[in-house]
């Protein structure tokens, strides 16, 4: 089902709560979310009539739960995102620290979020040519979203600062630190 | 305790089970046999419930030394299987006795076989699963020379000793149900299936089966928003030559999805070898 980018955490939350019997998982995208169902349990019209009637929780505004980052924001890109935004790097972190954000969905890579609610003049395409490796933690900026690099990997983000947080591990349950609909604010550190 | 011994690991060998279920919405893909109907196979043979660990060997040349006495099954891509030297059954239970060596030669027919043991592979758990994710590396490294393997208490439950299914070779087409994003296609997706033939690609793996042949035409080039991937979903990039999304895939993707594999063909995917010409069409 397509939907409203800011309304996909609001939505899986809603699912949540009340999914019917035969529906296996949903899972959300950018602005869609995908509902996979077991076929003899149920079927696809029962299954689209309640996605499609589903309300828009507002508890990723409000009741879901709090993540606070520490970030030291010394990320390689700082300088250039700030002159791209015609700011000081300092305008650019308080910017950055004064978002509230939610994680819309993951992918990319396991515990992999991205966050909604990055301060519209920090919108910046990523970068044309990705970098081969990104440290694990670091701490990005690129479009609509901002993210924490579960692992090193390659990545075609504009990187501001780094975080110790684990944000994913697969021998811990839950694996992910942020999930959809999970509040999430940054806090600035000194190294 | 009983124990496999890896003597050689063939071209690739992984652990695989029923898979790593219900964390897609992290971006943990479900990893898994690519051919479950397979392993569900071997499982039935030996008396283990069809999702247990068993050995996902791609193209045969793996060799085990058991420790202790077990049944085994072998199924999926048929290929010559050897106990002591001694030729062996495929797609049936046989019996392995202490310090003996089963190697399952290279594969005639189709791509992967699977192998299960009886009591299943008893090895750790990464998110429910024992099952390698080739592109997230969670769960274990392919198998290497000299792995042990601890092997599960058998349930003792007889093994099935029906004919398992033979992998299928025939070049009937591969079903698919239209969408979500056929309609970004220059031409209905079913005249362009039907007028196309591909080729599995050498570059195909457990993340997706990668197709040559005619282009599929876009009328976009741009990528689409983020969207969550299934198995079995026909991405097409700008160049137009279609992957079909395997166990191991990303779980949300950003080109156009023009079909979806139906279930009942998807493990017919796994044991195409590459250069294999194949035929899809829109499934009614």
């Amino acid at each position: 089902m397509e939907c409203e980018p800011s309304d996909v955490a609001g939505l899986v939350l809603s699912a949540d709560q009340s999914s019917p019997s035969g529906v296996i998982d949903v899972v959300p995208g950018a602005q869609s979310i995908l509902a996979t169902f077991d076929p003899v349990a149920t079927d696809e019209t029962t299954v689209a009539h309640w996605l499609r009637a589903l309300p828009v929780s507002i508890a990723p505004l409000t009741a879901a739960p709090l993540v606070e980052l520490e970030v030291t924001y010394n990320g390689p890109d700082l300088a250039e995102v700030a002159a791209a935004c015609d700011m000081s790097p300092a305008e650019v972190v308080a910017r950055h620290v004064a978002g509230d954000y939610v994680v819309a969905f993951c992918g990319f890579a396991p515990g992999f979020a991205y966050l909604t609610g990055i301060d519209p003049t920090l919108q910046l395409a990523r970068h044309s040519a990705p970098r081969e490796s990104v440290p694990a933690g670091s701490v990005a900026i690129a479009a609509d979203y901002s993210a924490v690099y579960p692992r090193s990997s390659p990545g075609g983000w504009h990187l501001i600062g780094s975080c110790d947080a684990v944000l994913f591990d697969a021998d811990r349950e839950p694996p992910a630190l942020l999930t959809p609909g999970t509040r999430v604010k940054f806090r600035e550190v000194d190294q | 305790m009983i124990e496999l011994v890896v003597v050689k690991p063939g071209v690739r060998s992984l652990i695989q089970d029923g898979g790593r279920l219900g964390y897609l919405r992290v971006g943990v893909t479900e990893s898994g046999a690519y051919d479950r109907g397979a392993l569900a196979a071997a499982n039935r043979a030996v008396g283990n419930d069809a999702s247990a660990a068993g050995i996902e060997c791609l193209l045969g040349g793996l060799e085990l030394r058991c420790r202790g006495g077990a049944s085994i099954a072998v199924t999926g891509a048929r290929a010559g299987i050897t106990v002591d030297g001694e030729s062996a059954m495929f797609g049936t239970a046989i019996q392995l006795v202490n310090d003996g060596v089963l190697r399952i030669g290279r594969a005639k027919q189709g791509l992967r076989s699977y192998l299960a043991v009886s009591g299943g592979i008893d090895g750790l758990e990464q998110l429910g699963s024992q099952s390698t994710d080739t592109m997230s590396g969670i769960g274990p490294a392919p198998l290497a020379v000299g792995d042990q393997l601890s092997i599960g208490q058998s349930s003792g439950a007889i093994g099935s000793p029906a004919a398992p299914p033979v992998v299928r070779t025939d070049n009937s087409p591969i079903r698919v149900t239209p969408g979500p994003h056929d309609d970004l296609l220059a031409a209905p997706l079913a005249e362009l299936l039907n007028d196309g033939e591909w080729v599995v690609s050498p570059s195909s793996d457990r993340i997706g089966l990668r197709l040559t042949g005619p282009a599929l035409p876009l009328t976009v080039t741009a990528s689409l928003p983020s969207e969550p991937t299934l198995r079995g979903a026909i991405q097409v990039p700008p160049d137009g030559q279609p992957v079909i999304l395997g166990p191991d895939r990303p779980t949300t993707g950003g080109y156009p999805v023009v079909g979806v594999v139906i279930d009942a063909d998807l493990d017919r995917l796994a044991q195409l070898r590459p250069g294999t010409r194949i035929v899809l069409a829109v499934d009614s």
